[in-house]
C-alpha cells in the first residue's frame, strides 16, 4: 500500500483552467442537478399521465400505455442514452438531424441526456402513480359521481390529490433515482459530478481523493433531500392515509 | 429513415455478440445474483439483529450503497480492488485485477445492500408469533430462522428478489464504463468498428428488451402461482 494522499490537491488548478478541481466538482454537482431536475419535470408529467391513464375506462388507452411501461422499462439505461444520442439524430430527417448533431458541446449532451432519463423515470413514476390509485378505497371515486363529478373532475378533485399524498415517500426515493442515473450521462459525454470526479482521477492521478469528494457530495445532496422531504410529508400528510406501506419494491 | 439500413452487420457480428458478450452479462448476472442474495440475507440478519452496533453497521453499508449511483460504485471498486489486492496479498505494487473480477465484485456487494432490503422487508413479514414458536419448540437462533423464517420469507419475496435480478441483468450494461466486453460493450465495439451505430445499438435495444420482457412475464405469472392465501 503505497498511495500517496495529497489532500491539498483540491486547490490545484484544473488543467481546462476553469478554477481549482473542488470548483470543477462543484461545476458537476451543478450539471447534476441541472439534468436530474429537469428529467424530474417530464418524469413527473409523463409519468402521472401515464399513470392516470392506465386505471380510466378506455381498454385501448391502458393498453397503449401499458405498452410504453413495458418498452422503456425494459431496456437498459445506458442502450436508451445511446439512442437517443447515436442512433436518433440518424432516424430523423437529415435537416433536423444535423441541426441535432451540430448543438454546441454541453447542450448537444445535455438534451439528449435529459429527454432520456426524464422518459425512462416517467415508467416508474407511472407505476407509482398507478398502483397509488389503485390503492386507495373505491368508494372515493364512487363518492366523487355520486356528487355529480364527471370522471375528470373526479381525478382532479378527489384522487389524485390523495394519491400524491400516498405515494410521496416512493416519489421521494424515485427523485433520488433520478439524481443518481444522472450519472450514467458521463457516457454521452456530460460531465456532471460522476464524469468530472473520473476526469479529476485523470489529470491528477489523485483516485481516491476524487472519488472521496464525489461520494461526500452525493451523500449530503441525498441528505438534504430526505430531510426536505419528510418535511413536505408532514405537511401534507392526510391522517390514516399516509404511512400506508407501499411495500419493498426492486430498484437500483 | 431506414435506407442503408445493414442488417449483414448484425448477422456477421452474431456469433461474437453471443459467445463473448452475452455470456459475461449472463455470468455476471448471475454469480451477482446469487452473491447478492446469500450475502443480502446475512445482511439483513445483521440489520434485525437487537444489537445496536451491528444493525447500525449493516445499516450503514446499505444505505451508503443505495445513495450513490452504481456507475459511482464501478469506477470506486475499479481502482481501489488492486490496493486491497495488495493489501491481503502483502505486496508493494498495486495488483493487476482484471475487469471481470472487478465488475464481480462490484455488482456482487453493491446488489447485497438492494437483495438486503427485500430480505428484511421477507423477514419483517412473518408474523412474530412463527418465532416465539420456534423457541417454544426449543429452537435456537439460528435453527428457528433456518427453518422457520427464512424459507417463508424467501417464498415471500421470490417474486422481488427475481425483479431485483432483471434490473439487475439491465444494469450490469454499466460496466461498459470500464470498457468491459459485456453484451452492449460487443456491440459497442462492433458498432465503432465498421460505423453501424444504428443498427448495432438498435439491435442491443431489442435483445435485452425481449430477455427482460419475458423474465417479468415469468415473475408475473410466477407472482400469481406462489401466492400463499391468508
Amino acid at each position: 500500500m503505497n498511495y500517496n494522499w495529497n489532500w491539498k490537491i483540491f486547490f490545484d488548478p484544473e488543467p481546462g483552467g476553469s478554477g481549482t478541481y473542488i470548483q470543477y466538482l462543484f461545476v458537476g454537482l451543478a450539471w447534476t442537478l441541472a439534468v436530474a431536475l429537469c428529467a424530474w419535470v417530464i418524469a413527473l408529467a409523463v409519468g402521472a399521465t401515464v399513470g392516470t391513464l392506465r386505471t380510466g375506462p378506455s381498454r385501448w388507452v391502458e393498453r397503449a400505455c401499458a405498452a410504453y411501461v413495458e418498452l422503456f422499462r425494459n431496456v437498459p439505461l445506458l442502450v436508451q442514452m445511446f439512442l437517443w444520442y447515436f442512433v436518433l439524430p440518424e432516424l430523423l430527417p437529415t435537416a433536423i438531424g444535423d441541426w441535432i448533431k451540430q448543438m454546441p458541446p454541453p447542450w448537444g449532451s445535455y438534451v439528449p441526456a435529459v429527454l432520456c432519463l426524464g422518459i425512462y423515470m416517467s415508467v416508474r413514476i407511472a407505476e407509482q402513480v398507478r398502483a397509488g390509485i389503485q390503492s386507495l378505497p373505491r368508494g372515493q371515486g364512487m363518492a366523487g359521481t355520486a356528487l355529480g363529478l364527471t370522471l375528470p373532475q373526479t381525478y382532479r378533485y378527489v384522487i389524485l390529490p390523495m394519491t400524491f399524498r400516498i405515494i410521496l415517500p416512493p416519489l421521494t426515493s424515485e427523485f433520488m433515482n433520478t439524481m443518481k442515473n444522472s450519472a450514467v450521462a458521463l457516457t454521452i459525454g456530460l460531465l456532471e459530478l460522476t464524469g468530472r470526479a473520473k476526469a479529476m482521477q485523470e489529470f491528477s492521478f489523485h483516485v481516491f481523493e476524487a472519488f472521496l469528494a464525489a461520494t461526500v457530495i452525493y451523500l449530503l445532496v441525498n441528505l438534504a433531500v430526505v430531510l426536505a422531504m419528510r418535511a413536505l410529508e408532514r405537511q401534507v400528510r392526510v391522517p390514516g392515509f399516509i404511512g400506508v406501506s407501499t411495500g419493498v419494491q426492486a430498484g437500483h | 429513415m431506414f435506407s442503408g439500413f445493414d442488417l449483414d452487420v448484425i448477422q456477421r457480428s452474431l456469433p461474437y455478440l453471443f459467445r463473448e458478450g452475452m455470456i459475461f452479462t449472463l455470468t455476471l448476472t448471475a454469480i451477482a445474483m446469487s452473491g447478492g442474495i446469500v450475502f443480502g440475507t446475512l445482511l439483513a440478519l445483521l440489520r434485525l439483529s437487537s444489537r445496536a452496533w451491528l444493525s447500525s453497521i449493516a445499516g450503514g453499508y446499505v444505505n451508503l450503497m443505495r445513495s450513490l449511483p452504481l456507475v459511482l460504485v464501478i469506477f470506486w471498486f475499479y481502482f481501489l480492488m488492486p490496493y486491497v489486492g495488495a493489501w491481503i496479498l502483502q505486496q508493494d505494487q498495486p495488483v493487476r485485477i482484471g475487469a471481470f473480477l472487478s465488475a464481480a465484485i462490484t455488482f456482487t456487494l453493491f446488489e447485497t445492500a438492494y437483495y438486503c432490503e427485500i430480505m428484511r422487508a421477507g423477514i419483517q413479514s412473518i408474523p412474530h408469533g412463527q418465532v416465539a414458536a420456534g423457541q417454544a419448540l426449543g429452537l435456537g437462533y439460528l435453527r428457528t430462522m433456518g427453518y422457520i423464517v427464512l424459507p417463508q420469507a424467501f417464498r415471500n419475496m421470490v417474486p422481488v428478489l427475481l425483479t431485483q435480478t432483471v434490473i439487475l441483468f439491465q444494469d450490469t450494461s454499466l460496466v461498459y464504463v470500464i470498457s468491459s466486453t459485456d453484451f452492449l460493450g460487443a456491440a459497442a465495439k462492433v458498432a465503432n468498428r465498421d460505423g453501424r451505430l444504428v443498427e448495432m445499438y438498435l439491435f442491443a435495444a431489442a435483445v435485452y428488451f425481449v430477455v427482460s420482457f419475458a423474465a417479468s412475464f415469468y415473475v408475473r405469472r410466477l407472482q400469481t402461482r406462489i401466492a400463499v392465501i391468508r
